[in-house]
């Protein structure tokens, strides 16, 4: 990519967002409404006031969470869609600290944010054993124990957790207050622990993945399981490695949605966030530092809708639309500037090269018939 | 036998329709040697799109081929991005299921939870008054009687067809398939067309029949992740898938069955997650050498049936590029 | 029928693999297509029979100018290769393989066709059965169906790839009295590419040489092997001279132990070997004879049922392939970047994967060492080079670089495969020198001039069962030859 023009990098950087925006424009009037507007609302609902801003940060830590952990799993080459049932059984974990343990205070949400990493640890554990030593690909088993992550949750809430009072199958009852993560103040309402917590990922996966054997044997797995085991990587630890390091970081994802966004356990408390974060990591080719990047903007667009349904009458899922055709345009862009880069390559190389036939120079073989 | 149990039976058939034809179209998709994962997505989105055009339409008929046409576009996306742009066939298909899932939301809001046309059963005659069989197999939709065919047929074209040669040797060994003189990515093109366009009429056979009309969120999600577990299941033969599908319907069915009677005393959610461990299972014993170990066990004559009954290898091009250079 | 190729040129980047050839064939006769690896021989035969397009030149049939795209279309033309690995289609049946591109029409015409196939096996003496799948078939049984295949289509032109290569020796005699008959009363004519000189001295009526791209002579047979290997090399080639070692004082490096090992296709009963520290032993035979087997196990990568296996008197037994590595022992796969280097990584990263040292990553110290290795082992390319940009010959030396430098025991899978002769006599310079610091190697090679030349002892494999050579100097490569078609009863000189 080298040799390309700085306008062809600039039009294949741009181009995938240009398109989606116009496909997203065009679905937008084909329903009858007015793409400035959406625009419009989007920011107010991103930018209007603190809430909103609050609002914003409160996707982005669960969503940069659980990216962060996908990177680990990508870069070890595994597909791990598993990624949602394991915020969720974060969640799960965090939530039975919560409402059960009797520990002090200054103990209690530690104590819940390492059961939760270990919930969604052991969840992850499940699709990586299923892999390596069961042969079971990490998508199917992942869809599968995603699933059932969900019936277990639900048992869960409208069974033995459900509660004297307060509880009903929308949710658990409220945890008490102690266990829940504190706000910074009542204006700005995001945790700072939280977002530490997400800052210390980032920068720890980053060096990790960097500078250890850990990330290098990850990579050589990724890249070619067998060769790196001649190697003398330990490949199924380093897969497994791989899983659990994710399910970790998605277990913290899944305690913050449970002990600050609703401080009570639901069923689908993960929310899509799973696969949104799949689509950020699609899109950013392993980077570690560009996640918490494009995982901002991916919360600037999911705040910002929730203005449409109320003001527009318009499905919050346009914005999934929106993100999704970003993805696969970046994706189809992607092949169209290889495709592009083989064809000027391929033009470089053979030279056509004339040679007039002369019969004279022959070479004859078996015209001597003994 | 009970007339209870002879309706449960009926309803087996006419709720695994969607899942037997979804599967035989990713089927016949994978055999041609492309991956298209975006079964959840586009069953959704054909479903919706399908229910929409037989609602403004007032015609059921025009709404399967409105969902046929979807399916076959999101199939061709996979394919084209994968043949001519060399990308990753799972992740395109991962990131339209995604894409799929959210349009039929946001484009189907205006149709959700509005009453529109069905398929209605047509039962056969002569066919439907056989005793046992006829109520069970012949008083049903027509889509029901499609799939009949789909199995049969597609299991003549794959394995007694020149057509079917080719088809298969595609997606075993696409250099072989170019040396005989067959186009192997025109074959996949077509192949995958037709296996998309099976799959948005399964998604049109929830929302105007099985599971009729459109909700937000859309009943019939998830079940794209069991057709793609099915095709594995079924060992990529149509024999085997569709009697993969039928036992999952059956299990389903049996989960709804104890939830009404109250003596069986079994959680509801427990049966909802069956089909899930199910699907677990089955992928356990088919990708980790169980079924080859079991069959040790057996005596020699019934072994050979039993292997390649339970023959499990994917096509061996599957998910790969070919260029003919 | 006459074939004529006219100024063909073929160029991959850089290299010129074919530069003007200019050859005819005439009808009725067999010609031996002849080169060392790379010379240009096998893409002069897929332009013959359209695998490949050329880049400029023509190929005349019966005083006609042809011009086809793909194999199909050269097969319409009367001209039929075929692979050294048969081009069919594993999950079919003989029967759907000798069907599929034979003929239209919508269904299988599944009557006729076992008919014919039955009537020109029998002619030939081949032993083909209609239902049986190809994934259970012999190489040897493959080709002879595709050599059915392509007769039926009216082939009147067959060229063949190394078509003894991994076949039995009745296999092969089969094969050849079939391409006797063929030529003679069938008049077709036959191009035989092969680098085994006693099989083109055994049937060819004529050779064609080709060195670097160019055509550089032919010749009517008979003509001696050395005649052909000057033909080939421009000299004849001086005996390999290699250092031997006194081994009678030398302790045991490895030691398998009635070992039991139990392949897919065939097991190894009883296997019993010493292999002393500085002692080298080749193993030879077909492919899938047991030799991967052995040589696996050797390293701890396929486990084996029964028996023991110690390195330098400790008891590995049942232990995992890393632990092994830990002692000391190195593996080298035939497949370079399918098993040991890994695409995608740079030449540092392999350096730093291999070194074995702490849980941290000394980046710049990891690249100064691998700059040492580059200038050590003279491979072309930097250290951030990813590793499957570089040439065959380069990936090996990186192989050899990553190996520990005085190993107790070197297991390699066929060392020198697709490399060039000087890339070759490298490799073996560098393994002998581990060999003269106290390295034991074990190798296999299908090339029996490389058993002979560097072994102490070879140990010859037929369908699991082994026959030792005791001294590889006292033997000859006809009868090597012999041991691998399975003829034990005869003992070594």
């Amino acid at each position: 990519m080298k040799n390309q023009s700085l306008l062809t990098r600039i039009a294949f950087g741009v181009g995938p967002i240009i398109v989606s925006l116009l496909v997203t424009a065009l679905l937008i009037v084909l329903v009858g409404a007015n793409p400035i507007k959406v625009v419009e609302k989007l920011w107010v609902g991103a930018f209007q006031d603190l809430a909103s801003i609050s609002n914003v940060i409160n996707f982005w830590i669960p969503l940069t969470l659980a990216s962060i952990g996908l990177v680990v799993t990508f870069i070890a080459g595994l597909w791990n869609i598993g990624v949602e049932g394991q915020i969720l059984m974060g969640a799960l974990f965090a939530s039975g600290v919560a409402l059960f343990w009797q520990i002090p205070a200054p103990f209690l949400i530690p104590v819940e944010i390492l059961v939760a990493m270990i919930g969604g640890g052991l969840w992850a554990l499940l699709v990586g054993s299923l892999k390596v030593y069961l042969g079971v690909h990490e998508i199917f088993g992942g869809v599968a124990l995603n699933a059932l992550a969900n019936v277990i949750a639900i048992t869960l809430i409208t069974g033995p957790w459900r509660g004297q009072a307060g509880g009903n199958s929308r949710g658990t009852p409220s945890f008490p207050p102690d266990a829940i993560l504190p706000p910074i103040s009542a204006d700005l309402n995001v945790s700072l622990l939280a977002f530490i917590l997400v800052i210390v990922v980032i920068v720890v996966i980053w060096l990790a993945l960097r500078g250890t054997r850990w990330g290098l044997q990850l990579k050589a797995t990724g890249k070619n399981a067998r060769s790196a085991l001649l190697l003398g990587v330990p490949t199924g630890r380093s897969t497994l490695s791989a899983f659990i390091v994710c399910g970790m970081i998605a277990g913290i994802a899944g305690s913050y949605r449970v002990l600050f966004t609703f401080q009570n356990l639901r069923p689908l408390a993960s929310g899509g966030i799973g696969f949104l974060a799949l689509l950020v990591v699609l899109l950013i080719s392993l980077r570690v530092l560009w996640v918490p990047i494009v995982t901002l903007i991916f919360a600037l667009l999911l705040g910002g809708s929730a203005k449409l349904k109320i003001d527009l009458k318009l499905d919050a899922s346009l914005i999934g639309v929106m993100q999704d055709t970003v993805v696969l345009v970046v994706l189809l862009f992607n092949g169209l500037r290889q495709r592009i880069q083989e064809r000027r390559q391929l033009k470089d190389h053979f030279k056509p090269t004339s040679i007039t036939a002369t019969v004279e120079n022959q070479r004859v073989i078996g015209d001597t018939n003994e | 036998m009970s007339e209870e149990l002879i309706n449960t039976l009926s309803s087996i058939i006419a709720n695994a329709t969607p899942l037997v034809i979804a599967s035989i179209g990713e089927t016949i998709t994978e055999r041609v040697g492309v991956v298209n994962l975006s079964l959840d997505g586009s069953i959704i989105l054909s479903a919706m799109v399908g229910f929409a055009a037989a609602y403004v339409s007032g015609n059921a008929i025009v709404g399967l081929f409105a969902a046929m046409l979807v399916g076959a576009l999101v199939a061709l996306i996979v394919a084209a991005a994968g043949i001519e742009l060399k990308q990753d066939q799972v992740a395109i298909g991962f990131v339209l299921t995604l894409l799929c899932a959210d349009l039929a939301q946001f484009l189907g809001d205006p149709y959700a939870r509005q009453p529109g046309p069905q398929i209605l059963k047509t039962p056969i005659p002569f066919l439907q008054d056989i005793p046992l069989l006829g109520p069970i197999f012949f008083k049903q939709t027509l889509l029901v009687y499609f799939s009949y065919i789909l199995v049969f047929g597609t299991w003549y074209w794959l394995f007694r067809t020149r057509q079917g040669l080719a088809l298969r040797a595609v997606g075993e060994r696409p250099t072989t398939a170019f040396a005989r003189g067959t186009n192997v990515n025109r074959l996949r093109y077509i192949y995958v067309a037709v296996g998309g366009s099976l799959v948005g009429l399964a998604g049109a056979a929830y929302s105007l029949s099985v599971k009729a009309g459109w909700t937000t969120p859309p009943s019939m999600a998830g079940d794209g992740w069991i057709a793609l577990a099915i095709v594995i299941f079924g060992g990529w033969h149509p024999f085997r898938v569709v009697l993969g599908a039928y036992l999952f319907a059956a299990l389903r069915a049996f989960a709804t069955v104890a939830q009404r009677s109250a003596d069986l005393n079994i959680p509801v959610v427990i049966l909802n997650g069956i089909p899930w461990l199910l699907m677990i299972v089955t992928l356990v014993l088919v990708s980790s050498g169980a079924i080859e170990r079991l069959l040790m066990v057996l005596p020699r004559p019934v072994q050979k049936f039993t292997r390649n009954f339970l023959r499990s290898d994917p096509p061996a091009a599957l998910g790969t590029r070919f260029d003919p250079e | 029928m006459q074939v004529t190729l006219r100024h063909i040129h073929k160029r991959f980047g850089a290299i010129h693999a074919n530069n003007d050839i200019n050859l005819t064939f005439e009808g009725g006769r067999i010609v031996g297509i002849l080169g060392e690896n790379g010379a240009g021989k096998s893409t002069l035969m897929k332009i013959l029979s359209g695998f490949q397009p050329v880049d400029s030149g023509e190929i005349w049939i019966d005083n006609r100018p042809v011009a086809y795209t793909g194999p199909q279309a050269a097969i319409h033309n009367g001209i039929g290769m075929l692979q050294q690995d048969p081009l069919d289609v594993p999950a079919f049946t003989v029967l759907e393989n000798f069907i599929y591109g034979n003929g239209d029409g919508f269904f299988l015409p599944r009557k006729t066709a076992t008919q014919q196939l039955k009537q020109i096996s029998q002619r030939f003496g081949f032993e083909l059965e209609a239902d049986m799948p190809i994934a259970q078939l012999s190489i040897g049984q493959r080709q002879q169906m595709e050599i059915v295949r392509l007769l039926t289509l009216g082939v009147k032109m067959l060229i063949l790839d190394e078509p003894t290569t991994g076949i039995s020796a009745e296999q092969k005699q089969i094969l050849f009295d079939a391409l006797r008959h063929l030529t003679k009363e069938d008049g077709l004519s036959v191009l035989l590419v092969s680098h085994k000189l006693e099989d083109v001295i055994a049937l060819c009526n004529e050779v064609a040489v080709l060195r670097a791209g160019r055509l550089v002579g032919t010749r009517q047979m008979p003509a001696t092997n050395a005649q052909l290997v000057s033909l080939m090399f421009g000299q004849e080639l001086a005996p390999q001279t290699r250092k031997q070692l006194d081994l009678s004082a030398a302790p045991d490096a490895l030691v398998l132990d009635h070992l039991y090992l139990h392949g897919h296709r065939v097991n190894v009963d009883d296997v019993n070997l010493r292999i002393k520290a500085g002692e080298i032993v080749g193993l030879a035979g077909l492919d899938g004879s047991g030799q991967e087997l052995v040589l696996r196990a050797c390293v701890g990568l396929h486990k084996s049922v029964r028996g023991r296996i110690s390195l330098k008197g400790q008891d590995l037994t049942g232990q995992s392939y890393r632990s092994f590595l830990a002692k000391g022992v190195a593996f080298g796969a035939a497949g370079r970047l399918e098993e040991g280097l890994v695409g995608g990584l740079t030449l540092t990263e392999h350096i730093a994967l291999a070194n074995e040292s702490g849980s941290f990553i000394n980046w710049t110290a990891a690249r100064q060492h691998c700059e040492n290795q580059i200038k050590l082992y003279d491979v072309r390319g930097r250290p951030d080079s990813m590793i499957e940009t570089l040439s065959g010959g380069n990936q090996q030396r990186v192989l050899m670089a990553l190996m520990p430098n005085s190993p107790i025991l070197l297991a390699l899978e066929q060392p020198t495969r697709g490399l060039d002769v000087d890339s070759a006599r490298w490799i073996w310079q560098q393994l002998l020198e581990r060999r003269d610091r106290g390295a034991a190697i074990i190798f296999s090679s299908p090339d029996l001039d490389e058993l002979v030349a560097y072994s102490d002892r070879i140990l010859v494999f037929y369908a699991g069962r082994i026959f030792e050579i005791p001294d590889a100097n006292r033997t000859t490569i006809d009868e090597i030859g012999r041991l691998i078609g399975g003829h034990f009863e005869v003992q070594p000189a």
